[in-house]
């Protein structure tokens, strides 16, 4: 390659008349909107729950995105969490606190399951708890009666009724004369869907009222909120272990570019830096340090980084300065043959002669001169440290407190999703690698072919 | 890579490639000693204090003729001694350990896996290695060999219609197929062919065990989806390079002669420019077979193909310390023997290498 000088603005001309750079510019541009989108709609503390499953509760398990319903023929419940309740409040000798929510059912299949989460703060006596929906054809059934445990000091009380659990069986046993078809007392979400009829879900309004008989007048409802379990949800689903994937995908953009910058930027400044002192120097120190970039180069990269990872740590800041270990190698190699040409003009040597010292010649002189090859490299390097970030995630040795591309397919790799087709766990997460992967490649070779014009015939 | 220059005889470059190569293995052992040594001594002292308090426990004659102070200064003497014996007295820092480990490690003696034992039930980590080895090295052979052969086809077939659509399709198949992981193909791969389609198994691992005369063929069966996987994701990027190599050589001066003599177009791409690109292209497949030596950790891993990759990704599971600490040594030494082949290929075929 012969070397010849180029200014930012030419790149910028010539870049702009790319098609394959503007296809690649307008990828990352998306990928930068994602990342901006993570920021802004997902508070950072909803990040460190990612990989907390009490966070995760009221979610559906492994539901598949809501859309889906647009091309099947059978709709499939969506996951409903209710959280708004329609409150009144009567007082008479006992405080009644009434919390109601109403909710349109039109889907083809019954839910997966319901649940009532309440929260109460009480002292003495314990409140009671009734649960009652009403159903499209204003037939009511009491589904519990709950008694909270006493409570001596003032506490506050948070818990959960589930569709399986005892008090609700009970409250379907004495409805059960009602159904023409058979059913036992424990499919309570059958029994509180379906027509009485036949097995065969009841579409319409239903109406769900909670009553909370209070006993003292300092005591309160604070919070509750229903769910009916469903079987599709949200833009992108839920995993095995319910986490809502959108939330974990935006937020890998964000992650999966901080990384594959950063590290190709330090790479590629080291190993430019690293380069021209050598080709710059020459001789022993030439020799010396060519040397040693052979033994990096010989490193095998995975099993190093893996050992790194299992004993040193995982931190997203240490992931990132192993990549740097093994990624400034090859460009140390070419910027020195450049510098070897660079070295050789006639206005190095007429700073060499003015007795400037090596130094400054090598950052005022030669390094601006390798700036643009330096963006290609940049650019090239980046699907590299992101393809080898998300590997190690997929090995399981990623930053534990974040959501990255290669750590959600790692936990679908873990819990079989291939093999039980949860196609939604898969693909979306792998097409946002390859996605972000082929943006830097498309930018990368726009700009090489403008810095190599030898490329430009191929 | 060191470039065989001029002025410097072949021996010479083979021995500073050999130099360099034992330079980066003692390395490589070093800094896994280094990073992982302080784990393994500490579980071994633990299983030594464990072994040792058994034994005094099931020695009742010995409990019954000593008070518990007496009783507790035996055991520690007795672990101290069997440490002494071992040389865990030592750190493990101090430089006649780090000798003798490296020393062990070179020599292949690799001492016992903590969990993970060989299909024989061998606990010896040459053992499971060895026996995993030539699965590894069957697959990717196998995938490097088709794939190598696949580019050279279509990278010709793209060079001679330099430009056209079929040229374009494929230069932009190399690109996009490039950014795909591999291990990400493979299960979309198990999704589409063993969940929706039901052609293959979705377990890389045959069922029936290693010792069944039918174990081969299980074995071909169950690997033709990762091949098939590796086939599909390689062979866009090595035709990419072969169209590449093939276009720069159909500039040349010798091929405008073969033209002016009238060779057909066809023979000369396919004859005489596959000839010339040759030498690149078998440095090529010698260095991208070691590099997927250590990319078979992820890939064996989605495919739960019976290799050392595999093995690698179990006993990082597991932490199986002897089994990683074998796995480096012997996935950097096959490296490194493929980069030096490589390397030996390269200076051979193409002397005209120079520095700069």
């Amino acid at each position: 390659m012969s070397y010849q000088s180029i200014s930012l603005t030419y790149i910028w001309a010539e870049f702009r008349r790319s098609r394959v750079g503007i296809a690649g510019l307008a990828i990352l541009l998306i990928l930068i909107a994602v990342s901006i989108i993570a920021f802004t709609s997902t508070p950072l503390e909803r990040l460190k729950d990612w990989n907390d499953p009490s966070a995760w509760t009221f979610y559906p398990r492994s539901a598949m995105p809501a859309w889906t319903n647009l091309f099947s023929s059978s709709k499939q419940p969506e996951h409903l969490i209710l959280e708004r309740p329609e409150v009144s409040i009567e007082d008479s000798e006992l405080r009644i606190v009434t919390h109601r929510y109403t909710f349109n059912y039109a889907y083809d299949e019954f839910p997966s399951d319901f649940m009532l989460n309440y929260k109460i703060k009480y002292e003495g006596s314990a409140p009671l708890l009734l649960l009652t929906i009403t159903r499209p054809d204003e037939d009511s059934i009491e589904l519990a009666r709950v008694s909270l445990p006493y409570a001596s000091n003032e506490q506050v009380y948070e818990s959960t009724l589930f569709s399986t659990d005892r008090a609700v069986q009970d409250g379907i046993a004495n409805n059960l004369s009602k159904y023409r078809f058979p059913i036992s007392r424990d499919a309570t979400v059958t029994a509180v869907f379906s027509s009485y009829e036949e097995r065969r879900v009841m579409k319409g309004a239903y109406t769900v009222e909670v009553r909370f008989f209070l006993f003292d007048e300092r005591d309160e409802v604070l919070a509750s909120k229903f769910i009916v379990g469903g079987k599709v949800y949200g833009l992108l689903g839920t995993d095995d272990l319910r986490r809502d994937l959108s939330i974990g995908l935006i937020w890998g953009a964000p992650i999966a570019l901080f990384i594959g910058i950063s590290v190709a930027s330090i790479s590629v400044l080291i190993g430019m830096v690293y380069g021209i002192i050598s080709g710059y120097k020459g001789g022993s120190t030439d020799e010396v340090m060519m040397r040693a970039n052979d033994v990096v180069y010989a490193l095998p990269a995975l099993p190093l980084l893996i050992l790194l990872a299992v004993s040193v740590g995982r931190s997203i800041l240490l992931i990132v300065a192993y990549l740097i270990i093994f990624g400034w190698v090859g460009i140390a190699k070419v910027s020195r043959s450049i510098a070897l040409q660079i070295k050789s003009l006639a206005y190095v040597e007429a700073a060499e002669l003015m007795g400037q010292s090596s130094i400054k010649i090598i950052f005022r002189h030669i390094f601006p001169q390798l700036l643009p090859y330096t963006f290609a490299s940049i650019a090239i390097s980046v699907p590299g440290a992101i393809i080898t970030e998300a590997g190690l995630s997929f090995l399981g040795l990623g930053d534990p407190t974040m959501p990255t591309w290669g750590q959600i397919l790692h936990d679908a790799n873990l819990y079989g999703a291939a093999a039980r087709g949860l196609w939604w766990w898969i693909v979306p997460p792998g097409l946002m690698i390859a996605l972000t992967g082929l943006a830097f490649v498309l930018i990368g070779n726009a700009l090489d072919a403008i810095v190599n014009p030898r490329l430009k015939r191929l | 890579m060191t470039k065989w220059r001029e002025g410097m005889g072949f021996g010479r470059f083979i021995l500073r490639r050999i130099m360099n190569m034992l330079i980066v293995l003692f390395f490589i052992i070093f800094i896994t000693i280094v990073l992982l040594g302080p784990s393994m001594d500490n579980i071994l002292r633990l299983s030594i204090e464990h072994e040792v308090r058994q034994e005094v426990i099931n020695n009742k004659a010995l409990i019954s003729g000593m008070s518990t102070q007496e009783l507790e200064r035996y055991t520690r003497e007795q672990i101290d001694a069997r440490m002494r014996a071992i040389g865990l007295d030592e750190p493990w820092h101090s430089p006649k350990r780090l000798w003798f480990t490296m020393l062990k490690i070179i020599t292949f003696d690799l001492g016992r896996a903590y969990f993970l034992i060989s299909e024989n039930g061998s606990s010896k980590v040459s053992d499971i290695i060895m026996e995993r080895l030539p699965r590894t090295v069957l697959l990717f052979t196998t995938a490097t060999a088709i794939v190598a052969a696949l580019g050279v086809f279509i990278g010709a077939f793209a060079a001679r219609r330099y430009g056209s659509p079929v040229d374009k399709v494929n230069s932009a198949f190399a690109v996009i197929s490039s950014s795909f992981p591999l291990w990400w193909t493979g299960m979309l791969m198990i999704l589409i062919f063993a969940f929706t389609l039901n052609i293959f198994p979705a377990r890389a691992t045959p069922v029936i065990p290693a010792s069944d005369p039918s174990y081969p063929i299980a074995l071909l069966y169950h690997m033709l989806l990762p091949l098939l996987t590796m086939i599909l994701i390689g062979f866009g990027s090595w035709s990419y390079i072969v169209r590449n190599l093939i276009i720069g050589i159909l500039g040349e001066d010798f091929i405008m002669a073969k033209r002016a003599m009238g060779i057909p177009e066809r023979r000369i791409v396919y004859a005489h420019a596959v000839k010339n690109a040759a030498p690149p292209i078998v440095t090529i497949v010698s260095l991208s077979l070691s590099s997927s030596i250590g990319g078979a950790i992820i890939s064996e891993a989605v495919f739960d193909w019976p290799g050392i990759g595999k093995l690698y990704f179990d006993a990082i599971s597991v932490f199986d310390l002897p089994v990683i600490v074998g796995l480096t040594y012997i996935t950097t030494l096959v490296f490194l023997i493929s980069i030096f082949i490589a390397d030996i290929l390269y200076g051979y075929f193409d002397p005209r290498v120079k520095v700069g």
